[in-house]
């Protein structure tokens, strides 16, 4: 087959009709451009929800819960033995939320390769005090340093320096709305009085907006060291590790895996957040239906040009193959027109999706709820742009792959001496 | 006679539809290199169908067709294809030309489909037929812009590009006013008699048959005179 020749017969078809053969490829174009405004739309808004819970949930938290002893004392006595021991009314006992020998087990981590980062954390609780009044809330003492590089912290740092927590002896970052009802300023001191009862000065630094009202509203953060001292604990005391893993998905396994090794509880990200991803994967599979939806609506406009194409041509067809063009020349040609409506309109709408995904990402989105945005997220994945080829090519070719073969069954006879 | 380039042995063929009709009946003739010759007939004897048969267009038929001695029968669509395109050239009623290209280019198509010569080649050897045919001053134009008897001479052209072993003809002075008709049998009689070109022409118009070298008369689906 004379590739060369099949094109330039499809190129002067293609041109000789060049207005319909614009309309099917501006089809193609608007569908194309659509498809990666709103994938590239939905991708950011995705990874903004995902990002609310996931960026700052570890992969695998390792801690220490109040909870009745798996083993009680009579059974390791009876372990040999064939009975049955009824135990009533089990309580839990008293059991340190420390994490034991918590520098050896953060320098384990370390060295494992399949962790990207390793931030302890203390969580305590405690009562804000203004005025006569006391309001219950929690302070977590964290190392800012590793929790900004981790999971994002100074992002929800929205007044203040979040270094400072680190840099300021005593101080703390309150949640905006704790701070709002402490009337606390930047510079201000709160009294928080810890679960030991003891009363203790914090100087404010700065507030953070997590984007999750509620938490902002009884959460606050110190370092490590100043809740260390809050509490009259060791430099050794940590109640959490956290754990940030290189791939995502083996936090079941790892979080097993670590629950055993270092003889903690350990609870992994996704058995603490599915709901998450199902929102994402869901919302993902609608915008794909819509995207792809256009697609088809594009594909049967140029079906629909072929067609007619191929009854204005017909006669021309018939001579082609009375002259010693065999089917498969006319059905190459005919694809060839389809494809290149295709790759035409695509790459346009590549190029427009790009912009309109551009101009998106600069309409200006200001929220209460998430202070580190200014403008609608916008995702620039190059994978959608990757889907939206294929898409086009794909389609096109079946658009095209029904017309060219009925042109390529054309009978030259019936058409020749049908004049 | 010299020796054959296209032999039909014992060709039938039936319409099935609406009922059952014999239209070709026991057909046997055979068509030596550089003979002229002219196919006729009444109007629904079988002639048109007959030339789309022996032309491999056709063919749902009983009997055997050879061309150049070889077995047109089992052929697939693309080798009847490539038949075609070698051996035969066409000139019908209906000059057929493609409206977007130029007169040269379309010449040019069948040479470029078979691919033997380069583009340049061909070029030149479709300039060199326009001559012949003496149409050479058109090369460059549409083909819509062309007189019917000029686009018949460009289909006649186009036809003998790839110096096919036979042309083929259905009615092809059919469309064409006296002087037009006249200038197309002069030219088939220039390659027939100084080209030694071998031509097969269907045709009712007496007179044109009368001018060359042998007359197949048919009727009723049948040969009665070769």
């Amino acid at each position: 087959m004379n590739i060369k020749l099949i094109a330039s017969i499809a190129k002067s078809l293609l041109v000789a009709r060049w207005k319909q053969t614009l309309v099917a490829a501006v089809g193609v174009t608007f569908s194309i451009t659509m498809f990666i405004a709103l994938l590239s739309f939905m991708a950011g808004l995705n990874e903004l929800l995902d990002g609310i819970m996931l960026n700052r949930t570890p992969h695998v938290r390792l801690y220490n819960e109040v909870a009745a002893s798996k083993m009680q004392p009579i059974q390791k006595a009876h372990s040999n033995q064939n009975s049955y021991d009824f135990i009533r009314s089990i309580k839990p006992k008293h059991k340190v939320l420390v994490l034991r020998n918590s520098k050896a087990i953060m320098t384990a981590l370390r060295k494992d390769n399949r962790v990207s980062g390793v931030a302890p954390k203390i969580m305590t609780q405690v009562f804000y005090n203004v005025g006569a009044v006391d309001l219950m809330g929690t302070i977590d003492g964290i190392e800012v340093e590793q929790e900004s590089k981790l999971f994002l912290y100074k992002d929800y740092v929205t007044a203040g320096n979040y270094l400072d927590l680190k840099n300021v002896a005593n101080s703390i970052i309150l949640g905006k709305g704790l701070a709002d009802k402490l009337l606390a300023d930047i510079g201000d001191n709160v009294q928080v009085t810890t679960s030991k009862g003891e009363r203790v000065s914090l100087k404010v630094v700065g507030y953070f907006e997590s984007g999750i009202l509620e938490l902002d509203k009884v959460h606050s953060n110190c370092s490590i060291e100043t809740t260390q001292k809050l509490l009259g604990e060791s430099n050794t005391y940590i109640t959490d590790i956290q754990i940030k893993l290189k791939d995502m998905a083996l936090a079941p396994q790892l979080s097993k895996e670590y629950s055993q090794l270092f003889e903690v509880e350990a609870i992994d990200i996704q058995a603490a957040n599915a709901q998450f991803e199902t929102g994402s994967s869901i919302r993902t599979l609608i915008s794909y239906a819509v995207g792809v939806t256009l697609l088809i609506v594009a594909g049967f406009g140029i079906y629909n040009i072929l067609n007619m194409m191929i009854y204005e041509k017909i006669e021309s067809i018939a001579i082609l193959k009375a002259t010693g063009f065999s089917g498969s020349d006319v059905n190459a040609i005919f694809i060839i027109i389809a494809l290149s409506i295709g790759i035409f309109g695509g790459a346009l709408g590549l190029l427009f999706g790009f912009g309109l995904s551009a101009i998106i990402d600069q309409i200006p989105f200001l929220t209460a709820s998430l202070p580190s945005l200014k403008t609608y997220p916008v995702s620039y994945n190059l994978k959608y742009y990757v889907i939206a080829c294929l898409f086009s090519i794909v389609t096109t070719y079946f658009a095209g792959y029904f017309p060219a073969r009925k042109a390529s069954k054309v009978d030259p006879v019936i058409i020749i001496r049908g004049k | 006679m010299s020796d054959t380039i296209l032999e039909a042995r014992k060709i039938n063929k039936n319409f099935n539809d609406p009922v059952k009709v014999k239209v070709l009946t026991d057909i046997n003739f055979s068509i030596a290199k550089g003979e002229f010759v002219a196919l006729t007939g009444k109007s629904g004897c079988g002639k048109s169908t007959l030339l789309y048969i022996l032309s491999t267009m056709d063919t749902d038929y009983e009997g055997e067709l050879l061309i150049d001695e070889i077995s047109m029968v089992e052929k697939k669509e693309a080798e009847l294809a490539k038949v075609r395109n070698e051996k035969i050239g066409f000139v019908f009623q209906f000059h057929y030309l493609l409206d977007e290209f130029t007169v040269l280019k379309n010449v040019m198509l069948p040479g470029l489909k078979l691919g033997a010569f380069s583009e340049k080649q061909v070029e030149a050897r479709a300039m060199e037929k326009l001559k012949i045919l003496d149409i050479d001053k058109l090369a460059m134009k549409k083909a819509n812009q062309l007189s019917g008897g000029e686009k018949q001479r460009v289909a006649i052209a186009r036809a003998i590009i790839n110096d096919p072993d036979i042309i083929m003809g259905d009615e092809p002075t059919g469309n064409l006013d006296k002087k037009n008709s006249d200038i197309v049998f002069d030219l088939f009689k220039k390659l027939a008699e100084e080209l030694k070109q071998t031509l097969l022409i269907v045709t009712h118009d007496q007179s044109f048959a009368d001018r060359t070298h042998r007359i197949i008369t048919m009727a009723d689906g049948k040969i009665i005179k070769t």
